[in-house]
């Protein structure tokens, strides 16, 4: 048996890597945040609100086609990844045997963990090829396939809270078991289901890779679905990677905007979280 | 006895009929998961077939990428996104799980909450944004500062000679490194809270100290949990696609120095795939692709399987 001082001082000195390893981890990425927050400030005025981007070399220029481009994205994303998400998780927490359901949350965490570039290519071949052109609609798709195993698995974990005791009540009153399922169990577990589909649009309102080759981007406004469009996350990638002193003041522009975005929606997110878990 | 037309209608009026509508649409989109995974591997080895059928095994052998000549080999990406993830790994790992000790273990309960919640949050932030300051502050950084340093005390290694560029393979680990520290850290902080408190109990009542009692108590129980979100970092590390493809410089060339440029599976899919110059091309992209998913595919299974063993004993052990 070594001697209690060793130990101590063992004890003291491995505390102290493990705050130094803390501190290590948190500089970096506080770094970043101030430095997005500083650049973005400094780079933000009206005319990124309401101007498209200027050609090079003129300076001025915003991204609000941009923003309206992801705006639209996200929208159609939703509308079409929310709903399987969530009558997809009805089926796991209501229906589903033992076993199926397995396989299909483990599907569904798998393909969480695939890179949205591939996902880009596969909208790309299933939506971009046969349509003859890149569009707004193959963009919101790929959207949508990184949304549905995110909205699924977390509306999934809150219906499995709502206690059994309402859906007997409920069915006990005549009440078939889907209109049970919808307007009693989703119901009840509303709260949760918002901070999971808020987390799914945080996610992929920076969502970069899938677009490059669906949506495409866009200098200018998009009038048709059927039209490459221009989003955020790809403008903030072309001008950042641009020679132009101006794009990359708009760069910083755009990431604080996008940043504020998501943690505004992650911010509401918790709060959401909190209060379910208070009732 | 009500006659079948009846009860038929008894059904239709109270909505029983709904239920069988309703739980088919349940199922079709419950199964659609599986569906687009499906559909995901089926595409990518479908579009994979002509470079399949030219290439075989040589693709990823192949050290030469010539979109015009059409020839395509796969080595030099496949070598800089390995390199990249696994160094980025190696120096992410400890960090995080220190970290990650630090909030479940010794930080003052709020204290270790709001740092919690710090890093989940900065987890948030989308990889373009870590790309657009990786690319436009770090490695103009790296090239005034750290390269130069590297090169003059450690140039002797072959792993720190050639010029100062800035973008880099020591770029592209750098920004993994700070992408998969949230990650994992937050995983792992889920997978030490599970730790039943009579383990850690049990070893301070033995007279262990803290240290001790993180060492024999806390570690072991979570390791399996532990390696799932180091894995899962791994699957992350490997697919990042935007901030990589920005501060790796995108040059296809194997070299043992990291202060060279390098290249990775997806960034080279990210910079060709919408401008492809011919079918074959196309293809060879594709097959990257294919290498990527399948990859990331038992990465993630691997991964997942670990952490679903942890939570699965948390949830038995809280009810006995």
């Amino acid at each position: 048996m070594k001697s209690l001082g060793f130990r101590k001082l063992k004890n003291a000195g491995m505390t102290l890597v493990m705050v130094a390893s803390t501190v290590a981890v948190l500089i970096p990425l506080i770094l970043i945040f101030v430095h997005i927050v500083r650049m973005g400030f400094s780079s933000i005025s009206l005319d990124f609100f309401t101007q498209i981007p200027k050609p090079t070399g003129e300076t001025g220029g915003g991204m609000a086609n941009g923003m309206a481009g992801s705006f639209i994205l996200i929208a159609m994303a939703s509308a079409l990844g929310i709903p399987i998400g969530i009558f997809g998780a009805i089926y796991l927490a209501e229906y589903g045997g033992k076993r199926i359901s397995n396989v299909i949350r483990f599907g569904a965490d798998v393909l969480s963990g695939i890179p949205s570039i591939i996902t880009g290519m596969v909208a790309y071949t299933l939506l971009v090829v046969p349509l003859k052109g890149f569009s707004a609609l193959a963009g919101a798709f790929a959207l949508a396939l990184i949304m549905i195993p995110i909205v699924l698995r977390t509306t999934e974990e809150q219906l499995k809270m709502v206690p059994d005791s309402l859906r007997e009540a409920s069915l006990a009153l005549g009440v078939p078991l889907w209109r049970t399922s919808l307007k009693v169990t989703l119901r009840s577990a509303m709260k949760g289901v918002m901070t999971g589909i808020l987390l799914a649009i945080a996610r992929i309102a920076g969502e970069t890779a899938p677009l490059l080759f669906t949506a495409l981007g866009n200098q200018f406004w998009s009038r048709k679905l059927n039209e490459p469009i221009a989003a955020m996350p790809l403008q903030i990638f072309s001008f950042a990677i641009s020679p132009y002193e101006d794009w990359h003041r708009l760069a910083w522009a755009g990431a604080l905007v996008l940043v504020t975005l998501m943690f505004g929606l992650s911010l509401s997110a918790r709060y959401f979280g909190r209060a379910k878990k208070q009732s | 006895m009500p006659s079948d037309a009846e009860t038929r209608r008894w059904k239709l009026e109270r909505g029983v009929s709904g239920d069988y509508i309703f739980k088919g649409v349940t199922v079709l989109f419950a199964f659609s998961i599986l569906v687009i995974l499906l559909l995901m591997i089926f595409e990518m080895v479908g579009e994979s077939l002509p470079s399949m059928r030219k290439f075989g095994w040589g693709f990823i052998a192949g050290r030469e990428w010539d979109a015009v000549q059409g020839i395509f080999g796969a080595l030099p990406y496949i070598y800089g996104s390995v390199v990249s993830s696994i160094l980025a790994l190696l120096i992410a790992t400890p960090l995080s799980v220190a970290t990650a000790v630090f909030i479940t273990e010794l930080a003052p309960n709020k204290f270790g909450g709001t740092v919690a919640a710090l890093v989940e949050l900065l987890a948030a932030i989308p990889s373009v944004i870590y790309g657009l300051w990786g690319v436009l502050v770090m490695a103009p950084w790296l090239q005034k500062t750290v390269q130069p340093f590297l090169m003059d005390h450690l140039g002797f290694l072959p792993f720190f000679k050639g010029a100062p560029y800035g973008v880099s393979m020591l770029a592209a680990v750098f920004i993994l490194v700070i992408m998969v520290l949230p990650i994992i850290t937050s995983i792992t902080k889920e997978v030490l809270l599970a730790v039943p408190q009579s383990q850690k109990e049990a070893a301070i009542a033995l007279g262990a100290t803290r240290w001790e009692m993180i060492r024999m108590a806390v570690l072991p129980y979570g390791r399996s949990g532990i390696l799932g979100a180091v894995i899962l970092g791994l699957g992350r590390a490997v697919g990042e696609t935007m901030a990589v493809t920005m501060v790796i410089g995108n040059n296809p060339q194997i070299s043992l120095s990291l202060l060279s440029p390098a290249y990775t599976m997806p960034s080279v899919i990210a910079n060709e795939f919408a401008e492809t110059t011919s079918t074959l091309h196309a293809s060879a992209l594709m097959e990257i692709g294919l290498i990527l998913l399948v990859v990331t595919l038992i990465i993630n299974a691997l991964a997942r399987l670990l952490l679903w063993s942890v939570t699965r004993e948390r949830k038995g052990g809280s009810r006995g």
